[in-house]
């Protein structure tokens, strides 16, 4: 049987082919990871918080907010610009949670530019 | 000494994520087309991937110590597609497209002389079992090695090297099944021969 099959595993490599991704998915999906950049909110939201208890890591959140500015620059790389909210109408199913996200990520980006300016204009 | 626990700066995180993410997009949507069958389905799941991905690559990252990423992104989509669809059919919904979708990839001289071979490989790769249909994913279409695809399924070196071993064999005999069979009468003609000469059968398919 397997000797009437020669060259197997060439046919097999042209038979699964790598496929290219359709244009649309790729401009849908750098759209949505320029936004979620964007917002930088993850790790201020998840460590920021707490640690502004302690003043020793009162230097940490200015930096990160600071690294939070630019982070959209990075991912713009991909070439799409679209804002989150672009980005999450055309997203249905992620439309509300990236919203929440957001302006949860924002509340927390404020506050905590806010609470640092003041710090480290005390300092 | 750096701080192994020291947080990479967020815009040097994503300049890398964006790297990742150039480098390996078609594999993760090959992947996902051939597991899922279908562009719909693959489209979300890729897109899912890159989502997962990005919330865990600066622990990937450190947990990778220098390695590629590729296996991890790979078996993020492996893990969400049997999340994301285990309510679906544990077969794709429908065949592999084996002709319109497959265009891009292929010559057109490929298809004209080799449509229904590979038809029926693909055919055969979808009936497989899919740790087997995967592991072919990885090695075929992705060009995967032995480690790498060991690594994307939580497996041995050595497992995987004898899962893609069998996973072939399995598809050999397959794809021979569905093959016209044009082969029967010369195994007719050779028993004949054999009930008439009494020589060896496999001898006389041979000549």
């Amino acid at each position: 049987m397997n000797e009437a099959l020669p060259n197997f595993e060439l046919l097999l490599r042209e038979a699964l082919a790598p496929v290219e991704p359709p244009a649309d998915l790729v401009e849908r999906l750098e759209s949505t990871l320029t936004a979620i950049t964007e917002m930088a909110a993850d790790e201020l939201e998840s460590w920021e918080l707490s640690a502004m208890r302690d003043p020793r890591n009162w230097a940490r959140p200015a930096a990160a907010l600071v690294v939070g500015g630019a982070a959209g620059t990075a991912l713009v790389l991909l070439r799409a610009r679209r804002r989150a909210q672009e980005a999450s109408a055309r997203r249905s199913s992620l439309a509300g949670r990236g919203a929440e996200l957001e302006r949860s990520a924002e509340r927390a980006i404020r506050d905590l530019a806010e609470h640092t300016r003041r710090l480290l204009e005390r300092r | 000494m750096s701080d192994p626990s020291a947080r990479k700066p967020k815009v040097l995180l994503d300049a890398e994520f964006s790297e990742l993410y150039r480098a390996h997009l078609r594999d993760v949507y090959s992947y996902a087309y051939y597991r899922e069958g279908n562009h719909h389905d693959a489209e979300d799941l890729t897109e899912q991937t890159f989502l997962q991905a990005y919330r865990h690559f600066e622990r990937a990252q450190r947990e990778s110590r220098g390695r590629p990423l590729r296996p991890w992104l790979i078996r993020i989509a492996h893990n969400l597609a049997a999340n994301l669809y285990r309510d679906r059919s544990r077969k794709p919904a429908s065949s592999i497209d084996d002709t319109s979708v497959l265009t891009a990839p292929h010559t057109t001289e490929q298809l004209v002389e080799g449509r229904d071979e590979l038809s029926r490989i693909l055919d055969g790769v979808r009936q497989l079992p899919d740790d087997r249909r995967e592991a072919l994913i990885m090695r075929f279409a992705l060009g995967m090695d032995n480690r790498e695809i060991a690594r994307a399924l939580g497996r041995s070196d050595g497992a995987a090297k004898v899962l893609i071993h069998r996973a072939i064999k399995q598809l050999e005999k397959l794809v021979g099944e569905e093959r016209p069979q044009v082969a029967a009468p010369d195994a007719s003609l050779a028993d004949a021969q054999l009930a008439h000469d009494g020589s060896d059968p496999a001898s006389v398919r041979r000549r």
